[in-house]
């Protein structure tokens, strides 16, 4: 990247007086700080706003990962449809897929944001972010919800490719409120998840390589593609403790009506998420050295 | 602002036996320090001198394992967020946000600084203007020169108005018009601000052009501290006296004397050059 002669103003740098026509000027002023709980969510919100005009400068990526929910809607939902190989209690299995694929177009821009940590540290961004007023637990936070706002958009990219290809989905405005929360919550622990790992592994390529190694059975493993009494013992059990199970449950009882239990759900997903906070910020500090 | 608060008032910056080792390498070895305030000080050593990990443990980013750093009066080791709401920290790398455009990366600094919204649009526009960023502001950053990202960051680092202003080797990298540049907009920032600026570097004219005290760093340790013209003018004291007749001796003769031979051989360790390298190659 060479660069044309930077700056050839540098001469004016004589006059920027920081005072300009006496009013006080605000550089010389430090701001009042937050305290206690108003921090966090100042924080929260701060990282949530970065990745929202990220993605309005590049929207690149939201196209390309459309593609892969709609491809397992479109090839694997409507062929199963068609061979009713899996009981889904009336369902259609296009309608019983597509809560699963939400879910899962969510964790994998989750369980990679580790990636974006690990370039951020090399790029110096988490380093400065790590000498302002943030205590780590809030920056890790703040993060595990900017992934779930960016999972959030992608999510809406499929519900709409959905209800496209026919899918009968809820328009009921409160229990797509519920999907939403659901959505970032599960993000929330996906990143935090990959954040961990980050923290442990401290290189893009071995990240990557755990990362693809983990989506497959964390997928599979879980009720987004059949429902788990089809399951052999041993998967069920790994089912039980995959929190993509219980997301796919709260998005299908409520974009579908199937039955559902959304107060254990949300009570794993809640749980699931601080503990992925509690762990990605200890590791936070190997990050920072 | 010579009153009597100046001379009596706390050190902008005190270290006191600060160590850190990685392993068995010792890369800060008992530093001592004291920063006045308001005033450029300068950090000098070759790569591999111990002159990051020590601004790493002033900045909270790393522990203080022993010894003492003190930001204005506050424990850098028990009082982290008190220190960091004094500092503004520009690392080594150019650690703007490409994705985002100037204001952006300049509001994010804002935010978590607790700026409020009703002063943030004001405050951050202030910023930019004091780098000459004003024109730019709305382009995305990674469309700027090396130039204007260092100037970027400084005004990510001015807008919570910090009282220590480090800079981490601020011009490695950059051609000699952006050096100047950012060396202009370092001095009228602290001129109109009066904030204490420590930063380092291992190029010794910046330094004496632009700094009011340095410290020699080598090996973990400060071997010389003092005006860039007291440092000069001692060693060509001391020539004459052993009747060399060599006339102006730079810094660098400075730092070759104090930090004796080896000083070629020993340049920094393997990350450290890949750092560099990696900045060099992202400023282009």
């Amino acid at each position: 990247m060479s660069e044309a002669p930077v700056a050839p103003r540098h001469g004016s740098a004589e006059t920027v007086g920081l005072a300009p026509d006496g009013r006080p000027d605000p550089l010389l002023t430090p701001p009042r700080p937050r305290t206690g709980w108003r921090m966090l969510p100042a924080r929260v919100g701060a990282m949530c706003v970065v990745e929202l005009q990220k993605l309005r400068h590049d929207r690149t990526e939201l196209y390309t990962r459309a593609v892969q929910p709609a491809l397992w809607l479109l090839i694997f939902g409507e062929t199963f449809t068609r061979l009713k190989a899996i009981p889904t209690g009336g369902t259609p299995y296009i309608d019983y897929l597509a809560p699963g694929i939400i879910a899962q177009s969510a964790m994998f821009i989750a369980i990679f944001y580790g990636i974006q940590i690990i370039w951020e540290r090399d790029a110096g961004i988490l380093t400065k972010l790590l000498v302002t007023p943030t205590p780590r637990a809030a920056l890790i936070t703040g993060k595990a919800f900017a992934a779930g706002v960016k999972a959030l958009i992608q999510a809406v990219v499929v519900i709409v490719i959905a209800a496209l290809l026919g899918v009968a989905l809820t328009w009921n405005p409160l229990r797509l409120l519920g999907v939403a929360v659901a959505v970032i919550l599960g993000s929330a622990f996906f990143s935090c998840l990959s954040m961990t790992i980050a923290g442990i592994v401290l290189t893009r390529d071995r990240l990557m390589g755990i990362g693809q190694a983990i989506t497959m059975p964390l997928f599979f493993g879980s009720n987004a593609l059949y429902p788990v009494a089809l399951m052999p013992g041993w998967l069920q059990a790994v089912s039980t403790a995959n929190p993509l199970s219980y997301q796919v449950d709260a998005l299908r009882g409520l974009l579908l009506g199937t039955p559902h239990h959304l107060a254990l759900d949300y009570l794993v997903l809640v749980l699931a998420a601080a503990a992925g906070i509690a762990a990605a910020s200890s590791l936070l500090g190997r990050l920072a050295r | 602002m010579t009153d009597v608060r100046e001379t009596t008032a706390v050190p902008a910056l005190v270290c006191e036996g600060l160590r850190y080792a990685f392993g068995e390498t010792k890369a800060v070895d008992g530093l001592e320090l004291s920063v006045r305030p308001g005033e450029v000080f300068g950090l000098l050593g070759p790569n591999g001198a111990g002159k990051t990990t020590a601004i790493r443990c002033i900045t909270t980013l790393l522990p203080v394992p022993a010894g003492m750093v003190r930001v204005f009066g506050h424990d850098a080791a028990k009082e982290r967020m008190a220190v960091r709401r004094l500092l503004g920290y520009v690392p080594q790398q150019l650690s703007a946000d490409a994705g985002l455009t100037g204001r952006e990366n300049v509001e994010l600094f804002a935010r978590v600084f607790d700026v409020t919204r009703r002063e943030r649009a004001a405050r951050v526009a202030r910023a930019l203007e004091a780098v000459d960023l004003t024109a730019a502001a709305d382009r995305l950053a990674k469309t700027y020169s090396g130039g204007m990202v260092r100037r970027l960051e400084l005004a990510q680092a001015l807008v919570s108005a910090p009282r220590l202003l480090m800079l981490d080797e601020p011009t490695i990298g950059l051609d000699p018009i952006a050096r100047t540049s950012v060396w202009e907009h370092i001095n009228a920032v602290r001129t109109a601000t009066g904030m204490t600026v420590l930063v380092t570097t291992h190029y010794m004219d910046e330094a004496d052009q632009y700094c009011d005290r340095v410290a020699l760093m080598h090996r973990g340790r400060i071997h010389a501290l003092g005006t860039p013209e007291e440092l000069r003018s001692e060693l060509a004291d001391r020539r004459r006296a052993e009747g060399k007749t060599d006339p102006d001796p730079t810094l660098e003769d400075v730092f070759r004397d104090v930090a004796g031979s080896g000083l070629d051989e020993q340049g920094g360790d393997f990350r450290d050059v890949r750092s560099t390298r990696r900045t060099a190659s992202r400023v282009g």
